[in-house]
């Protein structure tokens, strides 16, 4: 089943003004419920943008987009219900923290959505745990936490809206290789329990690798490429023509197969790389 | 010659309004030497930016002292100088800038420091050239690229002409492009420029750029050494939850199944060099 589809989507920033620039050419992409979507493309290559038109942030200049086949600006009066569909955690989410306290923070997003006291509290206690903060945390200021906390506590705010598409832009921006590993973590293991459809922007191409079904690279506002996790990082020269930082160890694998040596380019984590090499090299031996 | 810093025994604690002391170094011991590139690792909370502020008085040691180039930090008299000495560069490009023109905020450093115009002039210039923004002198720090700020909080800092600068994730708000920029520039100003550099990252790849890496861990050094060195001991920074460069890694695990391929494994092509070896051998 397709949760989020767009059609012949354009968008022009600033349009009708001297200053109008193209952010968004003609974009048509379906995606499956329940799929785990990475989305890169390096800086100012619309990602974004278009990231932010599925939960109706921005209008397109020109075509569609669907919600669970529902064109989302058929009434615009209406688009609030679609932001509760489509919950987008943005960069730094932890500057957005504002309540008292993390529990009251967390509940903002479902107390907008007019539920029961009961539900709310029961999302609250939902959504920490899903992010794995603790019981005592949520009585302090988000503003007490650790990095990494106040980043866990932005993301449940949005999950505790259960949304039924989660669109996160770059979740671990800035946070040790123990953070990164945690968050991802989470939300894979998130998006498997919950069946919910997760798209995941970033940089890295690693984080995309560990935990994405397919990718989708947007490279000066057009869709570049749209396939499998294995489709898209075979095609590594490309990438790396777009200005994408590849993976060292794919570097690795580019390198061993211009030498001539019958190895896979597209492998983009180390364990993957070990597998192909145990193929390949002889056992043993001495240096 | 004079080390560049200096840390002779220092404890420094924290005092919290609700809680009691929270003590974060103990009798904490570290030389850094003039011209050299030293890269700090460590995990959120392991003190490496206490440390960084501990560097040029920003923060002052509860017990011990912090020397740079012969001056104690304690000593109210050398404030101005330990500053002018040690430059810091921030993670938020955003929180360093204060000028609403990019010279305008190079020289804004040495407007404070009462420079003669004609010399603020001539190092304003020369410092926005070493960090590759001399064509951007004109424009709006906010319309530019995070890397493009960043580079010129780091032009603001060299226009004081430091010895040494101190660098607190330089690079982790950045994209990779930016990132890129800004390493080049770090790089560039401890080979050419010979200024100290001090790199605290979580960056292994950076790391692996300097000639000396420490590995810090409850604001205690648990490894120094060279790059080869420090990332050839594989588990011990897995297991304060750290990376090692992919290509170490990946030589690592092949290893461990019995794989004859050298340890010290840095780069891509020394990897790529070592395993056409054992192919074509």
């Amino acid at each position: 089943m397709i949760i989020l589809k767009t059609e012949h989507l354009n968008y022009k920033y600033s349009e009708g003004t001297p200053f109008a620039k193209t952010a968004l050419t003609d974009i048509n992409i379906e995606i499956e419920k329940g799929s785990f979507l990475g989305l890169i493309g390096h800086t100012g290559s619309g990602k974004s943008t278009l990231v932010q038109h599925f939960n109706g942030l921005l209008k397109p200049t020109a075509g569609k987009i669907y919600v669970d086949g529902q064109d989302i600006w058929q009434t615009p009066k209406q688009i609030r219900r679609i932001c509760f569909k489509v919950g987008l955690v943005f960069q730094y989410p932890e500057h957005q923290l504002f309540d008292e306290t993390v529990e009251k923070d967390i509940a903002f997003g479902p107390r907008n959505m007019e539920l029961s006291e009961d539900e709310i509290q029961k999302r609250v206690k939902d959504a920490a745990e899903i992010v794995g903060l603790s019981e005592d945390l949520l009585k302090k200021s988000p503003f007490d936490l650790s990095g990494g906390e106040k980043r866990r506590a932005a993301l449940a705010g949005v999950l505790a809206m259960q949304p039924e598409v989660l669109v996160l832009d770059e979740p671990t921006a800035g946070l040790d290789p123990k953070g990164r590993d945690t968050i991802l973590e989470r939300i894979k293991q998130y998006q498997k329990d919950s069946g919910t459809t997760v798209v995941l922007v970033s940089h890295s191409m690693e984080d995309v690798a560990k935990v994405a079904d397919k990718v989708l690279v947007m490279n000066k506002n057009v869709v570049a490429m749209y396939d499998t996790v294995e489709q898209v990082f075979s095609r590594s020269d490309e990438l790396s023509q777009m200005g994408l930082a590849v993976p060292s160890v794919t570097k690795i694998f580019m390198g061993l197969k211009k030498k001539g040596i019958p190895v896979n380019p597209g492998v983009f984590t180390v364990e993957q790389g070990k597998q192909e090499l145990m193929k390949l090299l002889p056992k043993g031996g001495t240096l | 010659m004079k080390p560049m810093i200096a840390f002779e025994n220092v404890s420094f604690c924290y005092r919290s309004e609700e809680e009691d002391r929270i003590d974060l170094f103990e009798d904490f011991n570290l030389i850094i030497k003039k011209g050299d590139f030293t890269a700090v690792l460590g995990h959120n909370g392991s003190g490496k930016s206490t440390m960084a502020k501990l560097c040029n008085g920003l923060l002052k040691p509860t017990a011990g002292k912090v020397i740079v180039d012969g001056m104690d930090t304690a000593d109210e008299k050398n404030d101005i100088t330990v500053k002018k000495t040690v430059g810091m560069v921030f993670q938020n490009p955003d929180n360093q800038i204060v000028a609403t023109i990019v010279e305008e905020d190079v020289a804004f450093g040495l407007e404070n420091l009462g420079v003669e115009p004609k010399v603020i002039r001539k190092r304003v210039d020369e410092a926005l050239q070493a960090v590759d923004m001399y064509d951007y002198r004109g424009h709006e720090p906010h319309r530019l690229s995070g890397g493009q700020k960043q580079r010129v909080a780091i032009a603001g800092i060299i226009a004081m002409q430091p010895e040494c600068i101190v660098f607190d994730e330089p690079t982790a708000m950045l994209d990779p492009k930016g990132r890129a920029e800004v390493l080049n520039i770090i790089k560039k100003l401890n080979e050419d420029f010979h200024i100290t550099v001090v790199l605290i990252t979580h960056y292994m790849d950076e790391a692996a750029l300097a000639n000396r890496v420490i590995v810090m861990e409850d604001s205690k050094i648990i490894a120094d050494g060279t790059p080869k060195d420090v990332f050839s001991h594989v588990e011990l920074l897995q297991s304060v939850g750290l990376d090692v460069p992919q290509p170490t890694e990946l030589m690592y695990e092949l290893k461990k199944e019995g794989y004859a391929l050298p340890e010290d494994i840095l780069t891509v092509d020394e990897c790529i060099k070592a395993i056409e070896t054992l192919y074509g051998g």
